[in-house]
């Protein structure tokens, strides 16, 4: 009876310290790469969140790209993250207060789809075509999903970590072959 | 008579074989109306039938696409409704090729990209790298002076560049030979530093590759104390002139919001008067300690871009200025020895100095996990590096984010409605270096 309050304060103190670790924004897991503000987004809040960004002041979406983690699935994440193998990764920037927000979503490789942001930055079709043809990944609802760098027939996508980069085979002179 | 062209789906398609929802994204409705309002037009009401149009195919290979871009043009008569640009041609899969390279030889990856204007590709590069880890606070102040000298005068030469070809595209051919005259003075001075006159990979995470060479400070001077003649030529060959106005005034003009939402940057945002400057903004290297002013434009067309990019070459010799009067002495690179290779004379007396010698150049140097975008202003835009390390001397992931390659998207807005033989004025007006789209 008597350490029941000890004990529930230290289960509100142990709250408190994962609270702590674990900040949030928009309720997604925020963490720090670096001095950078990232946000984890989960894939079916992408949009909306995004879209309370942009609300928010964060007008110019700079950059989106992809990351494969196939070789490096024990990367750093927010404990309610569960890493994938594709992450996507958008920079949206505030000129009017200049300040930066980095998105990251991940996709899994079985069903590597994510929305477009293009309805909300139109500036995002390049990049969404690159990720694209780099990544296999489809945007839903991208108005021109077609490859954008590589010809329109290529097999497979080259940024890929299991896209073998090509090599010239050297002959050495007088080797044994 | 009908073809299958190469690209396929990249390609401008007749409005046939559109939805809906494409020809609006094609002719821009995007940006001007929002999707409920465009979806209740279902076709935009003023632009002809197919038989009235044609698409026609300009370049990969034309003199003033400035490299490989190719566009495809849907006009009527002379007036162009829709304009696609196609790319890729340039492409060599750079980005993997930064994934094999370590980060002590990534330099020379990076500066291949926007060649006219390597050594801020090198600088976003090393200083993503130097983020990582960890170092970017303990840079010696020398080398920041002398990075921003380089990065300074490299945006004079690549706008110098931009005043030649911007001049040759549109008819005023001897602004060519000027325009590379005075470009080739500053390559000079870099050839003198770097030993190279482009793809320096000089600046290199952790500081520079060498110090300056004895007499710099007469050469840039020399530099300084020309150009301000030869721009007050330009002006009177160029700026003042009614037919150079005529050709450029009005001519592929963009709103504020357009070039926010599609992330155009620099000369693009700055033309349609939106003040952002990283290096007042955002303030790297020591920007914050120089005095220079932001140069915008108020018509977002291309005369105020080209206007922009010829005052913008006065304020960077007035940054030059300062960092001449301001240079301190010391060290051009961190004495970090995790990425810092050993000075020359050590190695011949120490073998402690030979082997750390040799790992730093066959090993690399380990960079710790994490991920970061450092973001800095090249003469075109925002350039963004984007690097996610493993814990290996190679990064797992970069990606640059190349200002050009997003620029490039502003071109259907720019032209819609404009006549072809602008089209011309309006890419070089864009100033894409296609090394850059393309990586």
């Amino acid at each position: 009876m008597t350490d029941t309050p000890e004990a529930q304060s230290e289960d509100a103190t142990e709250e408190a310290e994962a609270s702590i670790s674990e900040p949030e924004m928009l309720g997604c897991p925020m963490t720090e790469s670096r001095g950078q503000i990232v946000l984890h987004v989960a894939r079916d809040r992408y949009v909306e969140v995004a879209k309370q960004l942009a609300d928010e002041g964060y007008a110019m979406c700079v950059d989106l790209t992809a990351v494969d983690y196939l070789k490096h699935m024990d990367r750093e994440l927010p404990t309610s993250v569960i890493g994938e193998r594709f992450e996507i990764v958008v920079n949206l920037l505030d000129i009017t207060h200049s300040r930066r927000i980095r998105l990251r979503t991940q996709v899994p490789e079985a069903d590597a789809t994510i929305a477009t942001l293009f309805d909300l930055y139109p500036g995002t079709e390049a990049m969404e075509r690159e990720v694209f043809d780099m990544f296999g990944i489809s945007f839903e609802g991208h108005p021109d999903p077609s490859r954008i760098l590589m010809p329109e027939d290529w097999n497979g996508y080259p940024l890929r970590k299991d896209f073998q980069v090509g090599t010239i085979p050297v002959q050495f002179k007088g080797a044994a072959s | 008579m009908t073809m299958i062209a190469d690209e396929g789906a990249q390609e401008l398609r007749p409005r046939s074989e559109l939805t809906a929802r494409e020809l609006l994204r094609e002719v821009g409705s995007v940006l001007r109306l929002s999707e409920a309002e465009a979806a209740k037009l279902g076709d935009l009401p003023e632009d002809p039938d197919e038989d009235q149009t044609m698409i026609i195919n300009m370049g990969p290979s034309h003199p003033s696409t400035h490299g490989v871009l190719r566009l495809m043009l849907e006009l009527q008569g002379e007036t162009v409704l829709r304009c696609k640009p196609i790319i890729g041609y340039l492409h060599t899969g750079m980005e993997k090729t930064g994934e094999q390279l370590t980060f002590m030889q990534g330099g020379t990856n990076v500066t291949r990209m926007d060649y006219a204007s390597p050594l801020n590709n090198e600088l976003v590069f090393s200083m993503a790298t130097e983020k990582l880890l960890g170092i970017d606070g303990d840079i010696p102040e020398r080398a920041q002076w002398m990075r921003m000298l380089l990065s300074e005068l490299n945006r004079m030469s690549s706008h110098l560049l931009f005043m030649a070809t911007n001049g040759m595209d549109l008819g005023a051919v001897s602004m060519m030979i000027y325009g590379w005259r005075e470009r080739e003075e500053v390559l000079r001075f870099f050839q003198k530093v770097t030993g190279l006159r482009m793809n320096h990979n000089f600046v290199r995470p952790g500081g520079l590759a060498a110090d300056l060479p004895p007499g710099w400070r007469d050469d840039v001077l020399r530099i300084l104390d020309l150009l301000p003649e030869r721009l007050e030529e330009y002006d009177i060959l160029m700026t003042g002139q009614p037919i150079w106005r005529e050709r450029l005034q009005g001519v592929g003009v963009i709103t504020p919001n357009e070039a926010l939402a599609l992330g155009g940057t620099r000369p693009i945002l700055r033309s349609t008067g939106v003040e952002w400057d990283l290096r007042r903004h955002d303030p790297y290297l020591r920007y914050d300690e120089v005095e220079f002013d932001i140069i915008v434009g108020s018509y977002g067309d291309a005369f105020d871009r080209y206007a922009i990019r010829l005052n913008e070459i006065r304020e960077s010799m007035r940054i030059v200025r300062q960092i001449l009067d301001r240079m301190p002495e010391g060290d051009y690179r961190i004495q970090d020895k995790k990425v810092t290779p050993p000075p020359r004379a050590r190695i011949d007396e120490s073998m402690e100095a030979l082997i750390h010698h040799f790992k730093i150049f066959t090993e690399g140097f380990k960079v710790p996990e994490g991920e970061v975008y450092v973001a800095i202003e090249s003469p075109r835009g925002e350039i963004g590096c984007y690097i996610a390390s493993d814990g290996s001397p190679t990064p797992y992931r970069m990606h640059v984010r190349a200002p050009s390659f997003v620029n490039i998207q502003c071109l259907p807005h720019m032209m819609r409605g404009g006549l072809v033989a602008d089209a011309v004025a309006v890419i070089s007006s864009v100033d894409p270096v296609l090394g850059e789209v393309d990586r």
